[in-house]
This record gives structure tokens, sequence and C-alpha cells, in this order.
């Protein structure tokens, strides 16, 4: 804070300048405020305004960057704007899907911060009316020897199947590494993904004069109180001291709301509904009135209250969980209020629209807050932050990095498999339901490049994954968010899906500094790259800034939840070899790219290099080639080709069947086999003459390596079972959580 | 045959077991909601899974003092068959139906993964289209799976048949490998599996397909 702004906060209210800092709030700000209401502000005003104007609910730092992403195309119903993105997939169905971080929380309190993330994106997707049909989630923590590393994984997951398993949808897939840029700051990225009838989708835009406000759900506590100011700001040494500012979940209470609005919503009584998320009864409000473009006006001693003697201001920002404010068209109280009491959920009408275009909250009947809505949303700052793209740096040579000495293929390949990143995360997916409401055809523990999941009631599959490689984008922001959006691409593909589009969620550090808001803009540059030349738009998003602690940011980890259709669930590709003598090619070309590679970090202990390049044209041309071929039933057996490369891939294939594999192709060095050149996929194949005749008719790069058979893998001389393989893949996570 | 399916607030298995028993019955189950203190006349009443009452107090305790299991526990002592999967195992040993009652897991942990288990008795309603000694796969998925009951008890249910289906590779810590018993009169069973979760191609696993056949054609 400059020595003007302090001074120009105390020339107009001392009293606040403490308040303003503790709120994250700048000075300039402030001075907005008191200007928009032509005096100081009540408490509760200038914790409205606050959490109206953090980053997590303005996107202040991002808003100019998101511009640049492409949101529409001929399937989305719904992009960018509201809960979540809402994309056609036939039929008068629609999918609805999002993904959020809950990153600061979970750091504080691992279990209730997860559970929360969970039932805060769920809510988002509900409250549009889709019922959940899964949860993904993205977990990055800090390097395992780190002392806190274990205990915080050991309480995410539980968080997070503590609050799926319990509301009833599955969690189907996810992805988990770790890395010491997450020691201070773990990312818990968590994504929903709901199925919808596309003429009952539900909007926040508030409508009619007079219609009634009403809250349902849970009552209203002191938890999570400034949750989204503290979100907006960094960790330091007395973070363990923010831990009230995290939710308390419950998923009990959820599954009843969620009971209870779908039910509701089968009427046509609502007008416009919204969770109460990140700022609680502020922003849902707010949101509502200023789509609407109305005023909303609301008695706070109405509000169903966990705890006495709350003020307004405390009513206003708290983040209590599993609540809802809806407006209802008038007369149909009655009749919405008999389904939440049979649900045994509070109802309250706590308010209704006006036309005034003002928020108006009254506390034991006394004017706590009335702020203009308009100028509250629309003069929320907009930063155009400096920025410095890093360079590249320049590519690996990869006849520097051998086989080290005394190792070969094989007993390289059984190393890879024990490291954190590419170990088998059973320990982890084993605690999560991925079987209830009995749609899930391909889930986590078939190690799947997608996770599907039927449309219920119908032969349609939704094939849906969550990817990023930080490493990538630590190097190369650009290409990273460009391979970040392919990736997910590729692995939609890799079951036979069309993808659709992409939620994103963006993990950075402190946007004030120019090579953290570099790493921002360069992330977005590679992503609208590859959105555009894929027609993979982004239909919703989330970001979460200031991941730092102590001035250490995290990895940039422009996540991507990429979801896609089926149309036939039943000819969906997997990894899993399938038979004995059939043939292996490779599609794709592989040129060996070493660089960032998780070989040479783990090999060669290098974190080094420009990441590989992504060829939007040929990924493009060779997605097509698999999803046609999977589609006309010539493929059932494909992996796409990531972390790790090519013998990974393979490892991965041959212990999903229990069949190993004989490798000929004469080509001994480390870089072809766990080189990580984008665009490939690994197919398999009974009939090798038939099939290279279309590769080749198509024009694509491809390459037979060999054939399925054996328990074991034989590469290039060298040879490992598939025991062993099985030993060293599962045997990482649990001996490391066992302590 | 009249089947039907209870729902308690929290129950989150609801709906894939009316699938499963519908598609053995060729028509829609009845859904009774929990506050249900009159039940139409039913030859088959189903307690799903899920959280029912979100767990808390024990799992299956506060289900088994709802008004609808009342009136549940009076039909199955007037004879009319009742299936507790998972959740619905736990109130069924609640409300006394079963003896027992199910501890948390072993490993302290929630466990999802496809079982194996062995029918080890088909002469009884439920489990008459499989073989005695037949191995199933099925999936399981909760915390609280782990059997137990008093020596006596377990050396009753072994001595009188009541063990019908166990596990080959013992999961979560249950005594004796149970995975599912009945009932004396063999009216009541309950299972921590979830048939309706292995009951076509799609799972993985058809093997719990049988078990709603098995009722349809017994109670027909």
């Amino acid at each position: 804070m400059t020595n003007t702004a302090m001074d120009k906060i105390e020339a107009i209210d001392p009293e606040h300048a403490k308040m303003v800092a503790e709120h994250n709030m700048a000075p300039d700000e402030y001075a907005v405020l008191v200007n928009l209401l032509g005096r100081p502000p009540t408490e509760a005003e200038l914790g409205v305004a606050a959490a109206m104007w953090s980053e997590h609910c303005s996107y202040k730092s991002t808003r100019v960057w998101l511009k640049k992403l492409p949101t529409e195309g001929p399937k989305v119903l719904i992009g960018p704007g509201e809960n979540a993105g809402v994309v056609d997939i036939g039929d008068r169905q629609a999918v609805i899907f999002k993904m959020e971080s809950h990153n600061h929380p979970s750091y504080i309190e691992p279990y209730q911060g997860a559970a929360t993330g969970v039932g805060g994106i769920l809510r988002d997707v509900f409250t549009m009316g889709a019922r959940p049909i899964a949860n993904l989630n993205s977990l990055r923590f800090g390097e395992p020897k780190h002392w806190k590393t274990r205990s915080l994984v050991a309480g995410v997951v539980a968080g997070i199947g503590g609050y799926g398993n319990c509301i009833g949808v599955p969690t189907v897939a996810g992805e988990t590494t770790f890395h010491p840029s997450y020691n201070g700051n773990i990312l818990v990225n968590a994504m929903t993904v709901g199925l919808v009838d596309s003429s009952r989708i539900f909007t926040s835009k508030a409508a009619g004069v007079g219609n009634p406000v009403v809250y349902v759900g849970s009552k209203t506590g002191r938890d999570g109180i400034k949750g989204a100011t503290m979100a907006s700001g960094e960790f330091d040494a007395n973070t363990d001291a923010k831990r009230p500012t995290v939710q308390v979940g419950d998923p009990f209470t959820e599954k009843l709301v969620l009971e209870a609005c779908l039910e509701l919503m089968a009427t046509d009584a609502i007008v416009s509904i919204q969770d109460m998320g990140a700022a609680g009864l502020t922003s849902s409000s707010v949101e509502m009135a200023s789509k609407g473009g109305l005023g909303i006006e609301i008695d706070l001693d109405k509000v169903p209250l966990r705890e006495t003697k709350m003020s307004a201001y405390e009513i206003m920002l708290s983040e209590s969980q599993e609540r809802m404010l809806m407006v209802l068209k008038p007369g149909r109280e009655s009749e919405a209020e008999k389904i939440f009491r049979k649900w045994e959920l509070d109802f309250s009408i706590i308010g209704k629209l006006t036309d005034t275009g003002r928020l108006v909250c009254y506390r034991n009947g006394k004017k706590e807050v009335d702020i203009e809505v308009g100028p509250l949303v629309e003069n929320s700052p907009v930063y155009n932050r400096p920025y410095e793209i890093p360079a590249p740096p320049p590519v690996v040579d990869a006849a520097k990095y051998p086989l080290p000495k005394g190792e070969t293929l094989a007993s390289v390949l059984e190393k890879m498999l024990n490291t954190p990143d590419l170990c088998s995360k059973r320990w982890i997916w084993e605690q999560y339901d991925r079987h209830v409401m009995a749609d899930s055809a391909q889930e986590s523990s078939h190690n799947a490049d997608a996770a599907v999941v039927r449309a219920h009631g119908t032969n349609k599959g939704i094939a849906m994954t969550v990817d990023c490689t930080p490493r990538y984008c630590a190097a190369d922001p650009v290409m990273g968010g460009r391979q970040a959006v392919t990736e997910s691409w590729r692995n939609l593909c890799a079951v036979g899906a069309t993808p659709l589009a992409v939620t994103d969620c963006m993990n950075f550090g402190n946007p004030e500094k120019p090579p953290i808001m570099g790493q921002f803009v360069g992330a977005i540059q590679g992503m609208a790259e590859a959105c555009k030349a894929l027609d993979y738009p982004v239909v919703s998003g989330n970001c979460s800034l200031y991941n730092e602690t102590n001035g250490e940011p995290i990895s940039p980890t422009p996540c991507i939840g990429g979801v896609g259709l089926l149309a036939n669930v039943n000819n969906m590709a997997t990894i899993t070899f399938k038979g004995e003598g059939e043939a292996i090619f490779v599609i794709g070309e592989t040129k060996g790219h070493i660089g960032q590679s998780l070989y040479l970090r783990e090999i060669h202990s290098k974190e080094d290099g420009a990441p590989p390049p992504v060829n939007l044209t040929a990924e493009r041309r060779h997605g097509k080639f698999i999803r046609n071929a999977i589609a006309a039933g010539e493929i059932k057996t494909c992996h796409d080709v990531s972390d790790g490369g090519l013998l990974v891939a393979l490892a991965e294939m041959a212990l999903a069947g229990d069949i190993g594999c004989r490798l000929d192709i004469s080509a001994p060095d480390a870089a072809f086999w766990f080189g990580e050149d984008q665009g490939r996929y690994v197919v398999v194949v009974p009939d090798a003459d038939n099939f290279q005749a279309k590769v080749q008719a198509a024009g694509i790069p491809y390459l037979l390596i060999g054939q399925t058979g054996g328990d074991a893998i034989n590469v290039a001389g060298s040879s490992v079972t598939l025991d062993k393989l099985r030993q060293a893949h599962g045997g990482w996570l649990p001996n490391y959580m066992k302590g | 045959m009249k089947a039907a399916v209870v729902v308690f607030p929290g129950s989150n298995c609801d709906r894939d077991t009316a699938v499963a028993l519908e598609h053995a019955l060729g028509k829609k189950p009845h859904m009774i909601w929990h506050a249900d203190t009159k039940l139409p006349k039913l030859d088959l009443i189903v307690l799903p899974g899920g959280f029912s009452y979100g767990d808390y107090l024990r799992t299956g305790a506060m289900a088994a003092h709802s008004p609808v299991m009342r009136e549940v526990v009076a039909q199955a002592k007037n004879g009319v068959y009742v299936l507790g999967i998972c959740n619905g195992f736990q109130i069924l040993c609640e409300s006394q139906l079963l003896p027992g009652v199910l501890l948390r897991n072993e490993s302290l942990k929630f466990i999802c993964k496809p079982v194996t288990m062995r029918v080890e008795s088909n002469d009884n309603h439920f489990l008459r289209k499989y073989e005695a000694g037949q191995e199933i796969t099925m999936p399981i998925a909760h915390g609280e799976g782990n059997y137990f009951a008093e020596k006596e008890t377990l050396d009753h249910l072994e001595g009188n048949g009541q063990v019908v289906l166990r596990y080959r590779e013992n999961p979560n810590g249950s005594a004796h490998d149970i995975a599912g018993i009945i009932n004396d009169k063999g009216n009541v069973l309950g299972l921590m599996p979830h048939p309706e979760r292995a009951a076509e191609s799609l799972h993985g696993s058809s093997d719990g397909a049988a078990m709603f056949r098995s009722l349809v054609e017994a109670l027909r």
C-alpha cells in the first residue's frame, strides 16, 4: 500500500483503514465505494463491496485475458457467465459442467476444504436444473518428503470421498501429482458434470418486480466468513490462523437440497435460482439482481440462523454451505414450501425484488446495506496488470541423456512406474464410490484416458477428463496451455468420443508480479490457440490466484476439464490389451522429445528444456482418424501417449489386460521409448494388415512396433515381468501413505 | 408380484435398485417415502443403499426408528420378503430383523471395488437362480461393512445355514468373511455388495441381476 493511498483512507475514515486492509481491499477500491455511496460505508457494506471486488469474485486481474478464449460453438447453449456451461448432446438433452478450485481452504483444513469444494461445484451444476452424474478432480500436492504432504493427501482424499460418496454422485476420474512448488499451496480442483433436459435449464437472472425472494437449505452460521477475500491473498507463517474462514460441509443436507430443488424444478414455480457459494448471500443476491437489472430488498431477520446475535455483516458474508436463493413466481410460495418441508429443509421468504436497482438489507429493523447494484458490479475494478511471458528454454539434446550405466529399458520402466506421478492411484480412487447411479462405463479403475458415463436411460456416453502438465507450463506457458487443452481433447478421442467443450480452472501465483501474470497470459494464449484449432470452446471456468506462500509461487497450472459425446456407449475403446498376438501400432510421429519429460526428471534428476511442441493440425487429423475408426468398430483398444512416453503407455495397457507384449522395433534409445512427443496414440488391433492399409490411406504417420502376448514386457533385448511391474506400479502410494 | 423400494432422506441407490428391479419385473416398483406409515400390499420390500439420515449417530440407526420401518418390521414378521443392500443391510441389523451389526471397515477407510463372493446356499427365494458354491462378482462401496456378531450368534448363523454369501477375499474385516446373511425364516436377506451395480454388461459384471430374477420368479 502506498503512503498516499493510506493517507487517502485515513482522511476519509480512519476507523476503516484496518478493515480495508483485512479484506485485501485496495485503497483505491475503498475510495470508489465511498464515492458510490456518497458517505462512509457501514461495516456490512464494506464487507459486501470487498467480497464482490475480491479477485475471487470479480476476476479483476484476469477478466481482460479470459475474453481471448473462444466461448461459442454450434453445440454451446450457455457459455461462461452463468453458474456452469451448458452444451447440447442431442435428443433434447444437454450436459452442464464446470470445474472450480478450493485450494486455499484445502491447505488450511484438508478434509472440509476438499469436501466443500465438491459440494460447491455440485451446487453450481444442479442450480441450473441438472442432475449431477459425475465428479472429477485434479489434485496437486507438494513433494512427498515435505512434512505436510502425507496428511494433506489423506485429508483431501477423505474429504472428496466423504462428500461425493454420501450425496451419491460417482467420482469417476482424476489426476494426482506431486511437486515441491506445491509445498505451501496444494491444488484441489473439483469438476461436476450434470445432465439436463435442454428445455428446463435454470439461470440466475431475476425477473418480476415484487416477486418473492426465497432462502432454502441449511441455516446460516459463522463459518466461512471472508472466505472469498481469504482466497484472494497469499499465505504466510500465520496460515493456520485462517482456519475459521473454511466452511464446513454436510453432504446429507446437500443431497436433500438437490432432491428438493429438482422436485421444485419439475414444476414451473421458479423464476431464477442461484446457489450461495463464495461470498454467500452477498454474491447470490447481487448476481441475481444485477443480471435482471433490478433491485432486491432483504430482511436479514428472516434468514434462518444457526447461531444467535449474528450481525448483518456476518449474515451477508457467511459461506455456510448447502444454501440456495431463488425467486419464485407470485403465489407459488406454499407449493414450493411444501416440497422443502417434505425434505426437512429450511424455507424462508426473506425479501422481494424491487425496481430501485439497489441492494437493501435490514437487520433488527435497521437499514444496514443500501447500495446500488449496477455500479457495484460494473465499477468492480479491472486491472490490466503488467506481464512478462518468459522465453521458452532451448530444446534438450536427447543424446545427452542415454540410459544410465547398468540400466536397461525394462529396468528403467520398472523404476518409472514406481514414482509418485506415474504410480497407480488405486489408494485414492478406491475410497471414492465410482459406481453409484449405475451408469459408469469407464472410471478410474480402468486407468482410462477419459471416464465414460452413460446418459441415464439412453445409449449415449458422456466422456470426461481433467488434464494439465504443470511442468510444461512452467517451462513455456504458451505451449503448456496449448498442451493442456490438446491432451484433454486427445483423451476424449482415445475412448472414441467427439470432444464438445471445456471448462478451465486457472491456478496461478500472485498476479501482481509480472512474471506470474505472464504465465497467466501465456497460458491463455496457448489455450485459445488450441481451443480454436480443435473447435473446443470454453464454456465455464474459474481462476485461483495468489497461490503463493512467503513469496514462493506454485507452478502455473491451467487445469482443463474436457467433455465429449459417444453416440453409442457400447462402442467405446479402452486401454486394456484384449488378446494375445494382436498388433501394436503407434499413431503419430515419435521423435524422442525428452525436454520436461518424466524420464528426464525421475531418472536424470533434471527439470530442463522446452516442453514437447504441440502441432494442432496433426492433432486434429490424428484425433479424427482415431474417433472414426473407433466408431466403425475397427479399434477397441487405444491409449493416448502422455506422461512417461510410449513404454509407460504400453505398460499401463499390459497391466490393465494382464497380457504382456513383445516390442520388436530396433530403436533401443531411451528417448524413443520415454520421450513425450505429442499427438500420439497406441492402437492395438487383431488384423495388422487391414489396419495398416487404413492408416496409410489416411496419410498419418505410424509405426508397427510389436505384438501382445506373454506375461512380460520384452523391449529391445530387455524384459520385465508383469508381476514386477504391477508391484512397482501399485506399491508406491500405499507404501508412502503407510508412512 | 408387488415390489417396493423405500426412500429415506439420504438414500442414494433407490433409483439404481428400482431400475434393476424393473428390469427383472417388467414394471416399475413402488417408491415408498420414509414418512409413509401405510404400505400397499407387497410381496417384496427393498431397503436400498446410501446414507440414510446422513449416517448420523450410527449407520442405519436412525432409519431403524423411522415411521416406515415400524411397518416394514411388521410386514417382515408377516412373511413379506425384505432385501437390504449396503445401507439397507445396516438398517436391517439396527432394526433387529437380522442379527449382528456392521462396524467400520478394518482399514478405517471407505472401500469401493468389485469383490467375489461364494453363494453358500441357494435354498432360498433370493438366490435360487445361482448354483450353490457359485462364485459371483459385485462391487462394494461402504465405510461400514465389517460384519460383527458374538460367537454364539455366529455359530448359530453358520449351523443354521444362514450365512448365504461369503467373501472369497475379505475386504473389510467381516467375521467369518460374511458378505450376506438371511434370517431364520428365510424372508429377510441383507448383503453389503451391490447387486444393482452388477446388473448388465455395462457394469462389467451382471452377476447381480439373477438376485432380482430369483425374487421375481419365486414371488411371481
